[in-house]
């Protein structure tokens, strides 16, 4: 902790975490929805892995799966609401029987779609038919990639993924993703492995292009750096390890108001592999619905409306701290 | 047991600008700007400072400057190879005043 961080925390171990709500009250931040341009598109929390910081908790025994149904209900709402961005995620979308379709129909349905990947859930042939298919309808590729130290990285994910995760990087790059002027775009993602916060973006995107460069020849577009949230299994890991309390208040102590302007719920709305809306992935994972109640896909008319009260917890610091998350 | 080091004391650094806060301002931008990236890095300070928090055995700054190299992208061989090096320089520094020894020895002795 640097002085500028006691000066923030002084007498806090003294005082309880003040509510996200107050803490936007007392800086006279009102937080709700912009122009709704983005959807992400939750298809379901099984995963081949069981990454420790998952605020969702997904894994390979996770039967929650967006089903066929649901799917064609979402492509309908991305149809009558024209995003200007489609965000898959999970779990490991790869492992949604029903992905294929949804590439195939979402991607004529907004200028950018992008898939979150954990580079680890295909090998073999079915990766390389996987890639083909992401390259053939020109989707973004998002990809976990917590640590340059494969120790560091492997804590998170699971032993031998590092390894796996340098490996399809490997395949992406040799059909054109990451590399400039393709326009294959390949983006990492980094969150941190402990109960500690994220460093600058730009300092850590130099560092992961250096290393990455020198000892793989692997290249990418950019890197983003995340807090983990503390909610689902980091929040288990933060409570057993004795870690909660305070990195609670590192985030809270962290929070920066001029980050509030770019949260990502101000301009997206989450759809759940159930088809039930949520302000974020965030607010997913606790169970806080969009506007206070469930509101199904099938339901919605449009992109929800500017204007509209966002749903805060605890976790919003997450997305305060620092320079925020976006 | 009680100890002089508790970790709660660590916020209450700032504390010390209560009697003169002018000396505190001026010390605490000198840190924030030393701290900040230039000709090195910001991870690369951090490691030194880690390094230098054990020659100093710094409960305090040991505790803030493992979560500063963690945070700045530093693994646990890096940090343990910054401790060999203040180790090696502390060490080194005993050991090279034996030249002194050795001259007065050589002064004293028939």
């Amino acid at each position: 902790m640097n002085p500028e961080q006691a000066l923030q925390e002084i007498g806090a171990s003294e005082r309880p975490i003040e509510p996200f709500r107050h803490t936007l009250a007392k800086q006279a931040i009102k937080l709700e929805r912009g122009k709704t341009t983005t959807l992400q598109i939750n298809v379901g929390l099984l995963c081949n892995q069981s990454c420790r910081h998952c605020h969702l908790g997904a894994g390979p025994h996770r039967r929650e799966n967006m089903s066929a149904q649901t799917a064609e209900e979402v492509i309908a709402y991305a149809e009558r609401s024209r995003f200007e961005v489609l965000d898959i995620t999970g779990g490991a979308p790869e492992l949604n029987p029903n992905i294929e379709t949804l590439i195939k129909k979402l991607s004529s349905l907004a200028p950018r779609i992008m898939i979150r990947s954990n580079l680890s859930a295909l090998d073999g042939r079915k990766r390389d038919e996987w890639i083909g298919l992401l390259k053939d309808h020109g989707v973004v590729i998002v990809a976990s990639f917590p640590s340059l130290d494969e120790a560091q990285a492997d804590s998170q994910r699971g032993k031998g993924n590092f390894q796996k995760s340098i490996d399809s990087l490997r395949k992406l790059n040799a059909v054109g993703y990451g590399y400039e002027g393709t326009g294959l775009e390949l983006d990492l993602v980094s969150n941190p492995t402990g109960a500690f916060l994220p460093s600058s973006q730009a300092q850590m995107e130099k560092r992961f292009r250096e290393v990455l460069k020198k000892k793989g020849g692997i290249v990418f577009n950019h890197l983003y750096s995340f807090a983990n949230a503390p909610l689902g299994r980091f929040r288990q890991w933060l409570l057993q390890s004795g870690n909660l309390e305070s990195y609670l208040r590192r985030l809270a102590s962290s929070f920066n108001p001029c980050a509030v302007e770019g949260v990502m719920c101000r301009t997206l709305v989450s759809v759940s592999w159930d088809g039930y809306l949520y302000d974020c992935d965030f607010n997913l994972a606790r169970d806080l619905p969009m506007g206070g109640s469930r509101t199904h896909v099938s339901h919605m008319e449009g992109p929800p409306e500017p204007g509209t009260p966002i749903a805060v917890g605890e976790h919003c610091y997450t997305c305060t701290a620092g320079a925020g998350f976006t | 047991m009680e100890t002089y080091y508790k970790p709660e004391d660590l916020p209450k650094f700032v504390e010390i600008g209560k009697e003169a806060p002018d000396l505190a301002k001026k010390f605490f931008e000198y840190y924030n700007a030393v701290f900040a990236e230039g000709a090195l890095t910001e991870r690369e300070k951090a490691l030194i400072a880690l390094a230098v928090a054990h020659a100093v055995q710094c409960p305090y700054c040991i505790d803030a400057f493992t979560q500063a190299c963690f945070e700045k992208g530093s693994n646990l061989a890096e940090m343990t190879e910054a401790i060999h090096v203040v180790t090696a320089i502390r060490g080194g520094a005993s050991l090279v005043h034996g030249v002194q020894m050795r001259n007065i020895a050589q002064k004293i002795s028939m």
